[in-house]
């Protein structure tokens, strides 16, 4: 008998798929077929596998495929054939599942689609987008739910919230918060699933559009039903064009088999081939590897018994009596509660993951801390801070809140009164800040590229069938750690697999985490070049770092020791109980014991209706009429919408600019502008220019999320700025609204403002338009007009123009031309001096009321709501008033820059920083588009001006998420900062 | 309020010039090597880099900005590993890097050095920037071309591109494994020895030294020469030469029983060269600047001609489609305006292999390159619109892109090559 064979080794699994061919029919039919789980040992369980299959294979001729990312190495080694997995799921078409238009296949890792129809393309998913199936299991863990319940859960939804579909860490970091401020799981769940779809369609079918008969593989599109129907709903397919093949999980392995059949390979007898895989599961692994954590026990022991010194006084809570003061963290994935004596002693505490939902584990050690302390003891102070820190203050009327940078301070302080360095690894942020002076004076967190670390290494051993405790530990004697690369935990995954490719051990790969971790935080987060970058005194905290390979790791990249204090991982609450100490009043306000046994918790979700950012809320309903709004960009929907009036050059510039929607007036042809990068500079020009030589000019409306959505499928680069992917949705407007042409001119150069040796436009404002015609089909059907221009050289730029409009309209000569732009130059010098003028305004203002200044420096285009999404709002509400880099640049001397300054925009950002640091109420905020090239060189130039000038740099890192929640943080930390630093000056 | 900003300049002097050694990254082994034999005849001891491994990444990831492009961390991290591994007297160095001074980050690349040395307590070491811009003129006294050394280092260049392109086509069908590599040592020492000394090479000799490079590789014995699937490589510059960056994707290819087919270095120089045409042409800008230009320009097309003439006298070896025509071709997918970066050159290498019948290409870009957005991902619809043959991938290098996924996805373009 002949038997075909096909092993599809994934990221997570492997399938195994035996075929034969039917004597009768002559036709390839499936005599077997598995589907398990490898935790990680690739080689191993292929070889199991092939046993198990020995009753129905055992006897026969068989001639074997290996497919699958992981499969690649076994089948190097090996030497069975190999066939790539696209290919693989290619020939499974109309074999063993019907015949398609389209295929698109999930797997753990990677995202697959094949159009077959018409001209044949196969599609990968680009390198940042990684994360399918094992995403879904990711996601289930932080959900605290089986990945099956997830699905089940999903289908019970009731809304979708928008989740950032770039890739997996950039998805978390929007789940995450919306988990904290208490949204439905299942709404959470339905979210996820679209968030998979979107991510699909927009990295993969790059605007093709996906049409026909659409066969859907791969486990997760065969498991997850919630997961197919956001699929069909979002691709509109019927019931009959939707296929979903009972063998979607097998295809792969089934087209390997048929790979098998079609190609003379080498015919193997079962034991042969058993015998050849068996040979590769023992070979020994070839990697880049690290030096071990621990060569012994021994050393093992006396890093512990180091460590054991830092530990605090404990009084057991039953035997204590007097008062007592509660701190409560509530962080992004974990829940962490203090109560402290008057000797700062600690008498509870208490440490849990939330479980999806932080309100029920605050009440439930509430009733639990109640019960302990009976008569004896009262509380009275309470703090909270974290995530939740708004939510659990509103259910259970703690006292006061405070920003968790300053809890960590706090508490770091306690443990090292000399402490010059903190870093602080929880599960999803990595915070660090110098302390000088006895104050905060400077604060690094990560941006969303390098968050959720910590439990990315919970959630990983979890999902290879371990406790974190005992991955860890596994970690600490590999004898060759793996380097798994620093950028971020989607990247991490993937070099996993690679690493499970060469057949390395769990403890080589638990081991490289740690490592991994360490080096994203010291050289992402940190920038640190020296231990003397850091401090003398380094106390390292967070429940990431109770995990002794990641301490381990840290102190050998910095070559130093560090303090680890016993209760690393409840700082933040321990720091919060301090505060509640030092700000105790007569009595607390903290929910009585009676009001606890009667909560109930109760959330509903509405959009907010008070501005255009249209936010979604989550209203939370407590006992006592007590209610919690999140979701909220601004103080708006709370009632606190006074601070809103203060000056916003950010509101003033972009409605100065929509100013001009109604200057348009009918003319000969209806020209579109699209509403996006430099126009959001150049719209005073471009529309006096367009007027002036009659055309009708339509401006695209100002971005939303859904614009964003209109032109998602033409975007090419995954990896290219939101404010640039945003273009897309702005031509499709335009076209929408019908116009004759469209006009978005190709700049290589900028207007040149005398800072700089060159003045260019970054590469992606200079030349967006060239993608655009190449990559948005509809384009063909309307006069779209991007000549290069360079607006600095007037004399050069109207005769350009002159050629170009004369040329193309008989109503316009040369001589229009030249008055039109000279015109248009007035315009724009006019909306300068406006812009300058409101910017003096603004700094008068807050000088005369004694408020402070935000200087935002960003680009131009992030007054666009929908890319700063409401920061600049966000910080007015703290009571700032709000200014722009190009308002305060021709303020500030430009400073000697030690890079190469070239690009018009990014020099007006140095000249703000240099001017808000001689300002003494003003803050330098630099906002910076993920995946912004350029800003890689100007924000260490930003920190470093800003720092020698004596102020805090805050960088806030911004793409399509939309949750606010770690800006927040950032903000609240500078706040804080810049005010314990005024009160210790006001001291000395 | 602040102090003066300013990191202090360390000139390369003329003194130096005597007992130095100038460190150049490892971008093309080949050509580099020729380039520094050359200048050795000017004074210059020069050495190409060869150190690699994690090391050099992860020196990388230290010193730089992590989310600078892959190639800054490489270059900064080479350089940064090698003085740090003690084979140099690091008070007996300089190093030089390239510099385009166009609108992309890369013109960046020497501040982000010098502050890495400064971080690293080598602030001590001079840094000399390579451009034709006008970059730091007069910076390092002791660094000066004459136009003599100049040229002669162009006709190493040309040479060394010979050399590369020929090679390129021999290996994948060497009967005996090194023949190729052989021959091309050979013809360096060779030709190193004809430049040495005080001579100057007149261009006669090295159309001459083409005739023979030839000859030497039709002497190795191949077999089913030109047989194989050939796969293209095109990107960014950096990435698309150094086995560094690439993770040796040339050796991969090889290995898949392919034959890579790369652009020259003379493609790029002569890419930057009409740049400064066309500023003129669109801006008005530089018309003097332009006129130099086209004169260069001209003379180095009529160079590529000599080459391409040699190549089919010789009539064994493919030669390489004329630059202009190449040129021409791109303005179909793209506006010779596109000039950051590798902009236009990109599609414009694209469209010439597939007209010389190389359909499968594999472009290749540092994660997150700007213009690569544009030029390179962007076109390829464009590019396969033009030509529904094309079958191109696109892969991302980083330092924590792994190497799994990019021979996945190369495996894919390689499973429908044709």
């Amino acid at each position: 008998m002949n038997v075909f064979l096909g092993i599809d080794i994934g990221s997570t699994t492997v399938k195994l798929v035996a075929a034969g061919e039917n004597k009768t029919t002559g036709r390839l039919e499936i005599l077997y077929q598995k589907y398990e789980r490898h935790f990680s040992k690739v080689r191993e369980k292929a070889c199991e596998m092939l046993r198990d299959a020995k009753r129905v294979i055992g006897e026969a001729d068989i001639r074997a495929a290996i497919t699958g990312s992981a499969g690649l190495g076994v089948a190097k080694a090996s030497g069975v054939d190999f066939v790539q997995e696209v290919f693989a799921t290619r020939k499974c078409v109309g074999t063993f599942v019907p015949k398609a238009d389209v295929v698109i296949e999930l797997g753990g890792e990677d995202a697959k689609i094949v159009f077959l129809t018409g001209q044949l393309e196969e599609r990968m998913n680009g390198t940042c987008a990684g994360g399918t199936g094992a995403f879904i299991d990711q996601m289930a863990i932080l959900l605290d739910v089986q990945p099956n319940e997830l699905d089940r859960l999903s289908m019970d939804a009731n809304r979708i919230y928008t989740i950032a579909s770039r890739c997996g860490v950039f998805a978390k970091s929007d789940i995450q918060p919306l988990l904290n401020e208490g949204a439905r799981k299942e709404d959470v769940a339905a979210s996820i699933f679209q968030a998979v779809v979107n991510q699909t369609l927009t990295g993969l079918a790059q605007g093709r559009e996906i049409k026909g008969d659409v066969l859907f593989l791969g486990g997760p599109l065969f498991f997850f039903k919630g997961l197919q129907k956001r699929f069909q709903e979002t691709l509109q397919l019927s019931d009959e064009h939707a296929h979903f093949p009972k063998l979607a999980p097998y295809a792969i392995a089934a087209g390997a088999a048929c790979y098998a059949k079609d190609t003379a390979g080498r015919t193997y007898s079962y034991d042969e081939l058993l015998e050849t895989l068996e040979k590769t599961a023992g070979e020994p692994v070839q990697t880049a590897t690290l030096e071990p954590l621990f060569h012994d026990e021994e050393e093992y022991a006396a890093f512990c018994r180091r460590h054991n010194s830092s530990d605090i006084m404990r009084e057991n809570v039953t035997m204590y009596s007097g008062k007592a003061y509660l701190g409560i963290d509530c962080g992004s994935t974990t829940t962490k509660l203090v109560l402290i004596g008057e000797d700062h002693q600690i008498l509870y505490n208490y440490y849990s993951a939330n479980k999806g939902n932080p309100v029920d584990v605050v009440c439930e050690q509430l009733l639990q801390l109640y019960e302990l302390c009976g008569d004896r003891v009262t509380i009275a102070g309470s703090a909270v801070t974290g995530y939740g820190e708004a939510l659990i203050l509103n259910a259970f009327g703690i006292d006061c809140g405070l920003v968790e940078t300053m809890a960590h301070f706090k508490a770091a302080r306690h443990f090292e009164p000399d402490v010059d360095f903190i870093i602080d690894i929880g599960g999803q942020d990595i915070k660090c800040f110098k302390i000088a002076n006895n104050c905060i004076d400077n604060i690094s967190l990560n941006e969303a590229c390098s968050s959720g670390c910590g439990s990315f290494i919970e959630t990983f051993a979890r999902s290879m069938g371990y406790s974190i405790e005992e991955f860890c530990r596994l970690g600490l004697f590999a004898e060759h750690p793996i380097d798994l690369g620093s950028r971020c935990t989607v990247f991490m995954n993937s070099s996993v697999k690679q690493a499970q490719k060469d057949g390395a051990g769990i403890d080589a790969i638990s081991a490289g985490l740690s490592v991994s971790v360490v080096k994203n935080a010291l050289y992402k987060v940190i920038r640190a070049h020296s231990p003397d970058d850091l401090g003398k005194h380094i106390v390292v905290q967070g429940g990431t770092f109770l995990n002794d390979a990641i301490l381990r790791s840290f102190e050998m990249e910095i070559g130093r020791n560090v303090t680890r204090p016993a209760i690393s991982g409840l700082m933040g609450a321990y720091g919060a109980a301090l505060h509640a100490q030092a700000n105790a009043k007569e009595s607390s306000s903290l929910i009585s014991l009676e009001e606890l046994q009667n909560f109930t918790h109760k959330s509903t979700t509405t959009k907010c209706g008070m501005c255009t950012n249209h936010c979604s809320l989550t209203v939370s309903m407590f006992p006592g009429g007590r209610r919690f709004i999140s979701g909220n960009r601004c103080e708006r929907p709370l009632g606190g919408g006074d601070k809103l009036k203060l000056p916003n050059l950010y509101e003033y510039k972009l409605n100065r600019l929509q100013e001009y929607r109604e200057k348009s007036k009918p003319g000969k042809a209806r020209i579109g502008l699209p509403f996006g990068l430099n126009m959001f500079e150049l719209l005073p020009f471009w529309h006096t220019f367009l007027t002036e030589l009659g055309f009708e000019v339509v401006l695209s409306d100002v971005s939303t999320r859904s614009m964003y959505a209109l032109g998602q499928n033409s975007i090419p680069s995954d990896t290219v700025c939101y404010p640039a992917k945003l273009i897309h949705g702005h031509i499709e407007n335009l076209l929408e609204k019908g116009i004759d042409s469209i006009f978005y001119p190709c700049m290589t150069y900028n207007l040149d403002e005398h800072r700089t040796s060159n003045c260019y436009n970054c590469p992606v404002v200079a030349y967006y338009p060239e993608l655009l015609v190449a990559n948005m089909n509809h384009l063909k059907d309307v006069d779209f007009m991007m000549p290069y221009v360079e607006l600095g050289r007037q004399k050069d730029f109207i005769k350009t123009m002159g050629d170009l409009f004369a040329k193309k309209y008989k109503h316009i000569n040369k001589r229009m031309v030249k008055k039109a732009a000279l015109d248009a130059y007035a315009e724009l010098d006019r909306f300068y001096a406006d812009v300058a003028a409101e910017g003096q305004r603004a700094i008068d203002y807050a000088d005369e009321h004694g408020l402070d200044i935000a200087v935002i420096a960003g680009r131009p285009y992030h007054i666009d709501p929908e890319i700063n999404h409401g920061i600049d709002r966000l910080i007015q509400s703290y009571g700032m008033v709000i200014v722009s880099e190009d308002a305060v640049a021709p303020l500030g001397e430009m400073p000697t820059v030690n890079v190469l300054n070239q690009w018009t925009y990014h020099s007006r950002m140095y000249a703000a920083a240099n001017w808000a640091v001689s300002k003494p109420n003003a803050q330098i905020i630099q906002l910076v588009s993920f995946g912004c090239g350029i800003d890689a060189i100007t924000t260490d130039e930003m920190r470093a001006i800003t720092e020698e000038g004596g102020k805090i740099y805050t960088q806030l890192k911004i793409d399509e998420i939309n949750n606010l929640g770690a800006a927040k943080i950032r903000i609240r930390s500078m706040i804080a900062a810049v005010e314990e630093g005024r009160k210790y000056a006001a001291k000395s | 309020m602040p102090q003066s900003r300013e990191l202090p300049h360390v000139p390369f002097t003329e003194d130096m010039k005597k007992d130095y050694t100038i460190l150049v990254p490892n971008m093309l082994p080949v050509q580099f090597k020729l380039i520094t034999s050359i200048m050795k005849n000017y004074g210059y001891t020069m050495e190409v880099l060869e150190n690699d491994g994690p090391q050099v990444a992860e020196c990388g990831l230290k010193n730089v900005h992590n989310d600078t492009c892959y190639p800054a961390l490489l270059v900064i991290g080479q350089f940064i590993d090698a003085l740090e591994s003690g084979k140099y007297d690091t008070h007996k160095v300089a190093l030089m890097i390239t510099q385009t001074g166009g609108g992309c980050r890369a013109s960046n690349y020497i501040h982000l050095l010098r502050k890495a040395l400064i971080k690293s307590g080598y602030g001590y070491i001079p840094v000399i920037s390579l451009n034709f811009s006008g970059l730091e003129k007069n910076a390092n006294p002791g660094f000066k071309l004459t136009p003599k050394a100049f040229i002669q280092v162009v006709y190493g260049l040309l040479l060394g591109d010979f050399i590369m392109q020929i090679y390129n086509q021999c290996r994948p069908y060497e009967v005996k494994k090194g023949d190729c590599d052989k021959a091309v040592d050979d013809l360096v020492r060779k030709i190193t020895k004809d430049f040495a000394g005080d001579k100057f090479i007149h261009y006669k000799y090295v159309k001459m030294l083409y005739i023979l490079i030839c000859k030497r590789f039709a002497q190795i014995e191949m077999k089913d020469f030109g047989s194989k699937k050939k796969v293209g490589i095109v990107g960014e510059i950096y990435v698309k030469f150094s086995p560094l960056g690439n993770n040796n994707l040339e050796q991969f290819l090889l290995g898949e029983g392919t034959e890579p087919v790369l652009p020259g270095l003379l493609d790029f120089c002569m890419y930057c060269i009409y740049n400064g045409i066309i500023d003129f042409k669109l801006y008005g800008r530089t018309p003097n600047n332009a006129a130099i230009m086209q004169a260069v320009y001209r003379f180095l097309l009529g160079k590529q001609k000599d080459m391409i003439e040699t190549i089919k006298r010789d009539g064994h070896f493919r030669p390489p489609m004329e630059f202009d025509k190449v040129r021409k071709l791109s303005q179909q997918i793209i506006s010779p305006g596109v000039k950051m970066g590798e902009g236009w050159l990109l599609p414009a290498e694209m469209v010439e292999l597939i007209e010389e019948g190389v359909n499968n290409i594999v472009l290749t870009q540092p994660f997150g390159c700007l213009p690569n957005h544009i030029a390179g991902k962007g076109m390829i619809r464009k590019i396969r619109a033009a030509y529904p043959n094309a079958n191109i991938v696109s892969v991302d290098y980083d330092p924590g892109a792994s190497r799994i996924n990019q021979e996945n996805r190369i495996k894919l373009m390689l499973s429908t090559a044709n």
